[in-house]
């Protein structure tokens, strides 16, 4: 079983989450596809650890999940204080910050 | 006494505090409306019996020569100014004209400007002028004449536009300002030279190290002296700020610009004679100033309607008599000073009746409307018509003494030169006489031509006849002075150099004297007989090119204006276009370039959360794009 199977899954979960960020306006699932960059970064490290054969990657993705647990908690509170003040989870409503 | 010498300055100078800070609304209670003029009277005349008091004890003295250190000024490296003051004869003589005239002129104030709510102000300025001109002729340095100079150039701003809601007066005040400061300019950079070539500009350490000078610089020196004395003495080519001079009140005209401040230019020359007596061309120059400027003076002099008009006229070609004695140098200079004594009694006096008749005749000037007013102003009539006789230069009146060997010794100098100056004098002398009697015979004599709303002209009350009074003797009795036996020449020595007379004379003294007295009595009865009828009421229309230009003033004004005004006015406006178009036009631009672009830029900043999101993968693609091409491992 070669890692490049494991690689290119990463970057597929990647690309989707990518896209879905790009492509979708309601601001939970753009929320999840962040999390599912995450989670393609996260396996991508993990496999290069497998590959390098060290502890390095495997302790990155830890950080990295605790980042994004951590983000996930100020990310949500954002997200439903905006839903209260507007009733909308659109992201393209949220537009008042700009020029 | 001479240790008192500060307080012939500082007693005018507090006055002046006193009288300006008064007006000031606490101390307002004060009232100094009411007593202010006793004071600024008071303090001259203190001055006039301390410089007195002076004048006897600097004659006691051997070397007629007191000096006295007062402060430093500018203590700055080589640069040593120390205030001083200077008491020698040529200065003692002027301190007694400033003070004394100034006094009489002080007095006659308090009735002419009786009725003028702005008394205390003017006395004020008066003081402060009789300071500043003090300061001037007591400076041991020229520094010191520099800030009296300059002290004096704004007195006499403040009292030409003393009537500032006059528009005319307050041009007339701007003009005389700024022509002043052309002369200036003149004597400051002299000033500068001075120092930079000799390291002190200290009277005695100047004058007596002329001799380390070029030729070249003292001639520089001298000339840009003389453009400063042209410029404070209403000389050629700066002569025209003086006539307009007289929009300030009567009195104002007799002080500063008759008897003392215009004449700082001939204490200017004569302080600084070892300089001009060391420079041929430099005496030239002054001469050729001196006779032209008497003859403008007398020639526009002929043509003027207004009685202060052409007493100013007159005042500008009496300084240039004195130009001329103090440009031919040697016994000369003790000459002009004579002059400028006498000049200053007979005009001061002629300017006081100028404003007494003007007082009684409702502050008309026009002598076409006067006529016959020696009976209903006999006091005014007698002590302007020996003022008249004085600077007509009749014997034996002062004028006469003073201005008949000034045409002399004109006549005396070397050279064809000496033929021109002294005909030009003698021409001038004529022309006086011509015009102080078409003044004299069409204000006090012949039929009364009065606008129709004066019906009794009185006499000015005694606090104004007594100063002209005072004045017509001292015109008549100064004479004395002058005369042949040379007491001023001598008294003058010490500063001037010992008089001697010349060897030779060109014409027998005698003959010319009697050629002048013939000339100017010719001159006087053909006025007189011109005049006696009357003249007309309204200004004529003349063909005469000549008469023309003498009523415009011999285009000094329109030359100022085409030469000089025009040409700055279009170059002042190249320069604001330049500045306005170039130089702000390239900052503007490029303020609006980066405003433009930047508020364009903006545009991006659209609020749109996943447009940040593509524009963030795209920065990251080319990162990542650039770093694998730069073959990164």
């Amino acid at each position: 079983m070669t890692p490049t199977y494991y690689l290119v899954l990463a970057a597929a979960l990647f690309t989707i989450g990518a896209m879905g960020v790009l492509v979708r306006r309601n601001a939970i699932v753009v929320f999840m596809c962040i999390e599912l960059m995450l989670n393609a970064v996260n396996l991508t490290l993990v496999t290069f650890s497998r590959i390098n054969g060290t502890l390095d990657g495997q302790i990155m993705a830890f950080f990295v999940m605790v980042v994004a647990a951590a983000e996930v908690v100020i990310g949500l509170a954002i997200i439903m204080a905006i839903f209260r003040s507007r009733r909308s989870a659109s992201v393209d409503d949220a537009n008042l910050l700009k020029y | 006494m001479l240790s008192l010498l500060w307080l012939i300055i500082a007693l005018p100078l507090a006055g002046a505090a006193v009288l300006l800070l008064a007006g000031a609304p606490p101390l307002r209670r004060l009232g100094a409306d009411k007593w202010g003029h006793y004071l600024g009277s008071a303090t001259v005349g203190v001055s006039f019996l301390l410089a007195v008091g002076a004048f006897f004890a600097l004659k006691d003295r051997s070397d007629r020569h007191y000096e006295d250190q007062l402060w430093s000024f500018i203590p700055v490296g080589d640069l040593q100014v120390d205030i001083g003051l200077l008491f020698d004869p040529l200065s003692a003589v002027f301190v007694l004209l400033i003070t004394g005239v100034g006094f009489l002129i002080h007095v006659y104030s308090i009735g002419y400007m009786a009725d003028d709510p702005g008394r205390r102000r003017f006395f004020g300025y008066l003081n402060l002028f009789v300071a500043a001109m003090l300061v001037l002729v007591l400076g041991n340095n020229f520094v010191s004449l520099y800030a009296g100079w300059e002290g004096v150039g704004l007195a006499s701003y403040l009292l030409i536009a003393f009537w500032y809601d006059r528009p005319s007066a307050a041009t007339a005040a701007k003009k005389a300002f700024i022509m002043n400061r052309v002369g200036d300019v003149g004597l400051a950079i002299a000033i500068f030279v001075l120092f930079a070539q000799l390291g002190t500009i200290t009277y005695d350490g100047v004058f007596s190290n002329v001799d380390d000078l070029s030729s070249v610089t003292i001639t520089v020196v001298a000339l840009l002296l003389l453009l400063g004395a042209c410029g404070k003495s209403g000389q050629f080519p700066l002569q025209a700020w003086l006539p307009d001079a007289m929009a300030g009140p009567t009195p104002v005209s007799a002080l500063i610009h008759a008897a003392t401040m215009v004449t700082a230019g001939v204490y200017l020359i004569a302080r600084a004679n070892p300089i001009f007596s060391a420079s041929e061309t430099a005496q030239l120059v002054v001469c050729i100033i001196g006779a032209i400027t008497l003859m403008i003076g007398c020639i526009i002099g002929c043509a003027k309607d207004d009685m202060k008009q052409v007493l100013a006229y007159s005042t500008v070609s009496q300084i240039g008599y004195m130009f001329l004695a103090v440009g031919l140098g040697g016994p000369a200079y003790a000459l002009g000073i004579a002059h400028l004594l006498a000049h200053g009694f007979f005009k001061a006096g002629l300017f006081l009746g100028a404003g007494s008749v003007m007082h009684g005749m409702k502050d008309q000037g026009d002598i076409r409307r006067f006529g016959g007013l020696a009976k209903y102003m006999p006091i005014t009539a007698v002590t302007f018509g020996l003022g008249y006789l004085a600077i007509i230069g009749l014997p034996p009146l002062s004028g006469f003494f003073t201005k008949d060997p000034i045409i002399e010794h004109a006549f005396d100098r070397p050279g064809w030169t000496g033929w021109v100056f002294g005909g030009a004098a003698l021409l001038g002398a004529g022309l006086t006489a011509f015009y102080m009697t078409r003044l004299m015979v069409l204000v006090f004599f012949g039929k009364k031509r009065w606008t129709d709303d004066i019906k009794h002209p009185h006499e000015s009350p005694a606090v104004m006849w007594w100063p002209m009074v005072v004045l017509a003797v001292g015109s008549v009795s100064a004479g004395y002075l002058f005369y042949r036996g040379d007491a001023l020449s001598d008294w003058l020595a010490p500063v001037l150099g010992e008089p001697h007379e010349a060897a030779t004379h060109k014409i027998e003294p005698g003959v010319l004297t009697a050629t002048v007295i013939g000339v100017v009595v010719v001159a006087a009865l053909f006025a007189a007989a011109l005049f006696w009828r009357g003249t007309a009421l309204q200004e004529q229309p003349v063909r005469s090119p000549f008469v023309i230009a003498a009523r415009r003033n011999l285009y000094a004004d329109a030359f100022n204006e085409a030469v000089l005004e025009k040409p700055g006015l279009w170059l002042t406006r190249i320069l604001v276009y330049f500045d306005s178009r170039g130089i702000d036009g390239m900052v503007n631009g490029l303020a609006a370039t980066v405003g433009g672009t930047s508020s364009r830029l903006r545009r991006l900043q659209t609020g749109f959360v996943r447009s940040y999101a593509l524009t963030m993968l795209f920065g990251a693609v080319a990162v990542v794009a650039a770093l694998v091409a730069a073959g990164w491992r």
